[in-house]
C-alpha cells in the first residue's frame, strides 16, 4: 500500500490561515489503513484547526468528509457541493489523491495534509517498511522475492556492498541489509549459484528516471 | 600500450606496495604534493580516494594528475555514489587523457555518513557494473549504451573486497564475481582480524582467484587508542578485535605499538599464500609510511626503466 504520515498540525494550521471555509477530506484506502488520513484523522485535524482559530479569536468554518478512494475521479463527484462551498480543501490522501482533487476541481486549491512516504507494508502495528520503488522492471524472481532496488540502500544488483555487517545496513543499525536477506534466502532455496551471474547495468528508463510515466492499454480503453 | 608502475611490479613478481592519499577539503596543491613526497620512495602506486566517507574533497582525478607530475603512479578511486554512467565514463576518459591508467572501482559509502547527508545517492551503476563497464570500454571499445569509443583506451582495473563484511560465506564468491566482471587486481579492506582474513583467503584459494589476479591485503597503522576505537565502532564494515584495542591500551608508546602491530601484520601477510602485496592506508598519518615499509622489509621498491 501507499504509506503516508500526517504533516505536523502546526504546518497544516499555518497553511489554512488565509482561509475561512475549509474542507478536510480523507480517503478510505491506504491512508485509512496506515492511520494517516482516514475519517478519524480527518476529524482530529478539523478539530485542531477549529481550536487554533478560536484561540486566535478568528472565525473558521471547517467541514469534514472522507471519500472511498480519492485517487479516482468517479469517487470525487460526491463531494462537489462541499468543495464548492469551501475556500480551500486540505486533503489527507496520498500525493496521488491530492493531485486527483486538484485536477478534478481545478477552481479550488487542495492542499496536502500528509507527507506521502513510500510504497510498503505494515510490519507490525505502528511500523511500516518500504519494499517497492516502482522501478517498472521487476527483478523479484531473480532475488527470491526480496527487492534489491528498494531494500538495498544503494539499489545494488550484484550482491551486498562492503558495509553490510551482522545483517544490518551501514546506513542504520535499524535497517536490515536487503542483500543479506537475499543471500540467506537464496541459500535456503539452494539458489546461491545464480548470484554468480554478473547482472548488467539496470535500465532505469522504466523508472521515474525516464520522466513522468504514463501507461496506455488499448485493450481496456473505452 | 605501456604498463603502469603498479602493473610492472605485479608482472615482475615482486610483493607490491600501495599507499593511500586522502585529498584535502581545500584546493591546496601543496598539501597533496607534500603527502605525495612522503610516499614517493616507499610505495609502487598511491590510491586517491573519491570523496571518502562521503565527505567533499578535491577530486581524485585532479589529484591523480598532480601525482603524475610529482613522479608517482596514481590509482584513481571511482565510486558509484556521486555520478551516473554518463559522468563516470566521461571522467574515466578524462583521467586517461591526463595520463592515468589504474582505476579502483568502489560502491562508495552512503551519503548519510558525510558532510552532505541531504545529497541524492546516485548509484546508477553498482560496483560490479562499473568494473564490467570499464572492461568493456577497454576491451571492446564500447560505452555502456553500446556506442563505440572513437579510439581505444587502456586501463588497469582494480576492485575491492571486504572479508569483514557479511554475509561472510558469500564474500569470496563475490570476489570471484568481480574478477569475472573484469577486475585486474584486488585491494582488501583493512585487516585487524587476521583469523577471519585467513579463513577468507582459504576460500579464495579454493576458488583459485589468487591465480587469476593479484590480491593486495589492506592494512592501517593505528595512531592512537581513540583511532582504534573509532574504527571499531564507527567505520562501516570493519572489525577491530578487542585484543588489538587492549594491546594499544596497554602500550606506553601507543604510536610505536601501532607501527609495531602494522609491521608484524605485513610480515605475516607476506607469508600468506595468494597475497601479492599490501595496501597501506595511513590516511592522515602519511609520514609514518617510510618507517613502516622500512621495518617491514619492503624497501627499496623496484625500479623500471
Amino acid at each position: 500500500m501507499i504509506v503516508a504520515e500526517r504533516k505536523p498540525l502546526s504546518e497544516i494550521i499555518k497553511a489554512v490561515a488565509p482561509f475561512e471555509k475549509v474542507l478536510v477530506l480523507g480517503c478510505g484506502e491506504c491512508v485509512t489503513v496506515c492511520m494517516a488520513g482516514g475519517d478519524k484523522e480527518v476529524k482530529e485535524t478539523a478539530a485542531a484547526m477549529a481550536i487554533a482559530r478560536k484561540k486566535a479569536g478568528k472565525t473558521l468554518v471547517v467541514k469534514t468528509q472522507t471519500v472511498e478512494r480519492q485517487c479516482e475521479f468517479e469517487y470525487l463527484e460526491s463531494v462537489r457541493k462541499l468543495v464548492e462551498e469551501a475556500d480551500v480543501v486540505v486533503s489527507l490522501a496520498c500525493g496521488v489523491g491530492i493531485q486527483t482533487m486538484n485536477m478534478h476541481y481545478a477552481e479550488v486549491q487542495t492542499l496536502p495534509g500528509v507527507n506521502t512516504t513510500f510504497m510498503g507494508l505494515p510490519l507490525r502495528q505502528g511500523v511500516w517498511v518500504e519494499n517497492c520503488l516502482g522501478c517498472g522492471n521487476c527483478v523479484l524472481e531473480e532475488t527470491v522475492g526480496i527487492c534489491p532496488i528498494a531494500r538495498c540502500s544503494k539499489s545494488m544488483l550484484n550482491g551486498p556492498c562492503g558495509g553490510s555487517q551482522d545483517g544490518k545496513c551501514e546506513v542504520s543499525k535499524e535497517t536490515e541489509c536487503g542483500w543479506h536477506l537475499i543471500v540467506e534466502r537464496m541459500m535456503k532455496f539452494d539458489k546461491l549459484s545464480a548470484l554468480s551471474e554478473v547482472k548488467p547495468p539496470k535500465d532505469w528508463a522504466t523508472s521515474h528516471s525516464g520522466g513522468p510515466r504514463k501507461m496506455v492499454r488499448e485493450d481496456v480503453k473505452l | 600500450m605501456s604498463m603502469s608502475n603498479l602493473q610492472r611490479v605485479f608482472a615482475s613478481g615482486a610483493f607490491a606496495v600501495t599507499g593511500e592519499l586522502g585529498p584535502p577539503k581545500s584546493a591546496e596543491r601543496k598539501k597533496i604534493e607534500h603527502h605525495a613526497h612522503l610516499l614517493k620512495e616507499c610505495v609502487d602506486a598511491v590510491n586517491l580516494t573519491d570523496n571518502q566517507t562521503a565527505i567533499v574533497r578535491t577530486s581524485s582525478i585532479a589529484c591523480g594528475r598532480i601525482l603524475i607530475e610529482e613522479g608517482l603512479d596514481p590509482v584513481i578511486q571511482i565510486t558509484c555514489r556521486d555520478r551516473n554512467r554518463i559522468a563516470i565514463q566521461s571522467d574515466v576518459l578524462g583521467a586517461v587523457a591526463l595520463g592515468m591508467k589504474n582505476v579502483l572501482c568502489l560502491q562508495g559509502d552512503h551519503a548519510n555518513f558525510g558532510n552532505e547527508p541531504s545529497a541524492k545517492n546516485v548509484n546508477d551503476l553498482d560496483s560490479m557494473n562499473l568494473i564490467q563497464s570499464l572492461r568493456r570500454m577497454r576491451d571492446e571499445q564500447l560505452f555502456i549504451g553500446g556506442e563505440k569509443l572513437e579510439a581505444p583506451i587502456d586501463l588497469f582495473i582494480g576492485a575491492v573486497e571486504n572479508p569483514f563484511a557479511d554475509p561472510f560465506e558469500y564474500r569470496a564468491y563475490r570476489l570471484a564475481k568481480k574478477v569475472e566482471a573484469g577486475a585486474d587486481f584486488i585491494q582488501t579492506q583493512a585487516i585487524f582480524d587476521m583469523d577471519r582474513f585467513e579463513l577468507w583467503m582459504e576460500k579464495v584459494r579454493q576458488l583459485g582467484i589468487h591465480k587469476k589476479v593479484p590480491i593486495m591485503a589492506g592494512v592501517i597503522p593505528i595512531k592512537s587508542l581513540g583511532a582504534a576505537r573509532y574504527m571499531k565502532n564507527n567505520v562501516s564494515g570493519m572489525i577491530v578485535p578487542d585484543e588489538i584495542i587492549d594491546r594499544i591500551k596497554a602500550a606506553e608508546n601507543k604510536k610505536e605499538e601501532g607501527v609495531k602491530l602494522c609491521v608484524e601484520m605485513i610480515k605475516h601477510l607476506k607469508t600468506v599464500e595468494g597475497v601479492a602485496g599490501v595496501h597501506i592506508m595511513a590516511v592522515a598519518w602519511e609520514e609514518i609510511v617510510p618507517e613502516i615499509t622500512e621495518r617491514a622489509g619492503l624497501l627499496p621498491r623496484p625500479k623500471f626503466d
